[in-house]
């Protein structure tokens, strides 16, 4: 009993907690895919500007971070539609390997402008012992771990009705299915790419925020999150949201649980090697089943 | 009576050499037109050309006398012009239903409700398939989700590209019924078909290309009896 209660506080908790982050940012990486057709290199940086984003609000505004997310998510929005006006839609026509060389380019500007402005080492968004909340005496969960368990749920929620529901959900996935025939249709694939980015990016920010709080902000913060994030992408299905939520959750709890003591005393996988897990399981996606658990598109 | 569309003297193509050369055409209200030909005369070009797919070189499209020649296609629809494509014309992961609200998107009816009912009365089969992926249906399913997506902006005029290519022949027979249901609805159809026989049978007009230009116009009827048209297009006896 004892064990089962250590490894949903210090396993199961924790796997879902970062699953949340790499949810939330694969969630992005897998719509711009599907609507803009490349990959997002520079995803991980977008979440880093969030990060900063309310890392700034939070010095001139002293209250829980995630109070201050907005800040964030507005900032990474602003950065988004920006390097998209400037940097992705003049190659917009061109193959699409023109456009993910140039989200390389952009997250060396992310990270570089995150250096110059709120400098290169380690930041904390609060500081102090932070007591864990104790549920039924037995489960000692982090309110911040519960905070953004509850969040990526809440949001996961709203992600599936706004995309089911809503006339621009629909038009999204329309032209993730088929970018020619939602022209034919006389769909607005401006206003689809533009809300692409707003969904992306207001997503990275949280994802970068989560992140930030449960260790520290550093410039390298997204980037150093990209692969397990494309590896969840890619086990969602590519062009498929809600598969990358899964995915996320899914990478999470594999990464933190395999270092569970399964077999004997020791770690079945030692904890350093953790971020292994996410390369591991994307290297074997790409060869037995490159579509993903839901069907996705092909890479 | 003024056509609903004319095309002048219309030449276009995707960059390189034009693939329609100088081509002339008009529809009048509620009439089914019907463009046949040979592979590679154009036919599917025209239709793509008047809905603003391809690069116009030259000439001009009327529609209800008004110049479109250079609008987007997204401008067109509300105009009151669909377009089927040929193949991949459903979005295969929405729900038939949702194929039929993308329809109304760029042009909104005024209840659609009602005519999400009317498409619904056309092609009854659909009807307990609205939740099911567009994807998972069978190719003549998938056709009419296509033409029902494209009368949901309630078009005056509908484009269809070769709307039987790849069907049975019982599914051949009630989509050209259903094109005879469409236009007593008040639509007109163009449509580029490679059945021309059993097209030109439900056509009031037919058109014949030739290497991108105009061969033979005329009623259905005529084209089917005409001698040249018959020998060179039809497959020999009528």
């Amino acid at each position: 009993m004892n064990e089962i209660i250590t490894f949903i506080n210090l396993y199961l908790v924790p796997g879902l907690t970062i699953g949340s982050v790499y949810a939330l940012g694969a969630v992005g990486i897998s719509m711009i895919f599907g609507i803009l057709r490349f990959a997002h290199f520079a995803h991980g940086d977008l979440m880093t500007i969030g990060g900063y984003g309310v890392l700034t609000a939070i010095w001139l505004i002293p209250v829980n971070p995630l109070l201050l997310l907005p800040f964030g998510i507005v900032l990474a929005i602003v950065a988004a539609l920006a390097v998209d006006r400037f940097f992705y839609k003049p190659l917009r026509d061109l193959p699409t390997i023109y456009t993910v060389i140039a989200s390389f380019g952009v997250a060396l500007i992310f990270r570089s402008l995150a250096q110059l402005f709120w400098s290169s080492g380690n930041q904390v968004f609060q500081s102090g012992v932070r007591r864990p909340l104790v549920l039924f005496d037995t489960f000692r969960i982090s309110a911040l771990h519960a905070q953004v368990i509850v969040l990526t749920i809440l949001i996961a929620i709203a992600l599936h009705l706004f995309l089911t529901r809503s006339k621009t959900g629909r038009s999204m996935r329309a032209v993730s299915d088929d970018p020619e025939l939602a022209a034919v249709a006389g769909l607005d694939t401006e206003k689809v790419v533009r809300w692409t980015w707003i969904i992306g990016a207001a997503l990275a920010a949280t994802a970068g925020v989560f992140a930030g709080m449960d260790t520290s902000m550093h410039p390298n913060l997204g980037w150093n999150l990209l692969l397990p994030m494309f590896a969840a992408a890619i086990l969602g299905g590519i062009g498929k949201p809600m598969g990358a939520i899964a995915g996320g959750l899914i990478i999470g709890i594999a990464e933190e649980t395999l270092t569970y003591t399964w077999f004997g005393p020791d770690p079945l996988i030692a904890p350093s090697y953790k971020s292994a897990v996410a390369f591991l399981i994307m290297v074997g996606l790409l060869i037995f089943r490159p579509q993903g658990l839901f069907k996705g598109r092909l890479l | 009576m003024s056509a609903l569309l004319s095309v002048r003297t219309l030449t276009a193509g995707y960059g390189g050499p034009p693939i329609i050369d100088g081509i002339n055409l008009d529809v009048a209200e509620h009439e089914i037109a019907v463009i046949i030909g040979p592979n590679g005369a154009g036919k599917s070009t025209l239709l793509k050309s008047i809905f603003a797919l391809t690069k116009i070189v030259s000439g001009e499209v009327l529609f209800e006398g008004r110049e479109i020649t250079r609008l987007k296609t997204a401008a067109l629809v509300p105009l009151g012009i669909s377009a089927v494509p040929q193949s991949k014309n459903v979005f295969p992961t929405l729900s038939v239903e949702e194929n039929f609200d993308v329809g109304t998107y760029a042009a909104p009816p005024a209840d659609r409700n009602a005519v999400l009912d009317k498409v619904l009365t056309l092609f009854p089969d659909l009807r307990d398939k609205l939740r099911q992926p567009a994807g998972e249906l069978s190719g003549g399913q998938r056709q009419m989700v296509a033409m029902g997506r494209a009368l949901m902006s309630e078009p005056k005029l509908l484009l269809l590209d070769e709307p039987t290519a790849g069907l049975s022949p019982a599914y051949l027979e009630k989509i050209f019924d259903l094109l005879l249901d469409i236009r007593k609805g008040g639509v007109t159809i163009l449509m580029v078909e490679q059945n021309a026989k059993q097209a030109l049978r439900i056509a009031d007009t037919g058109h014949v290309l030739v290497n991108g230009q105009n061969f033979a116009s005329g009623t259905g009827k005529a084209l089917l009896e005409d001698e040249t048209v018959r020998r060179s297009f039809l497959g020999g006896a009528a």
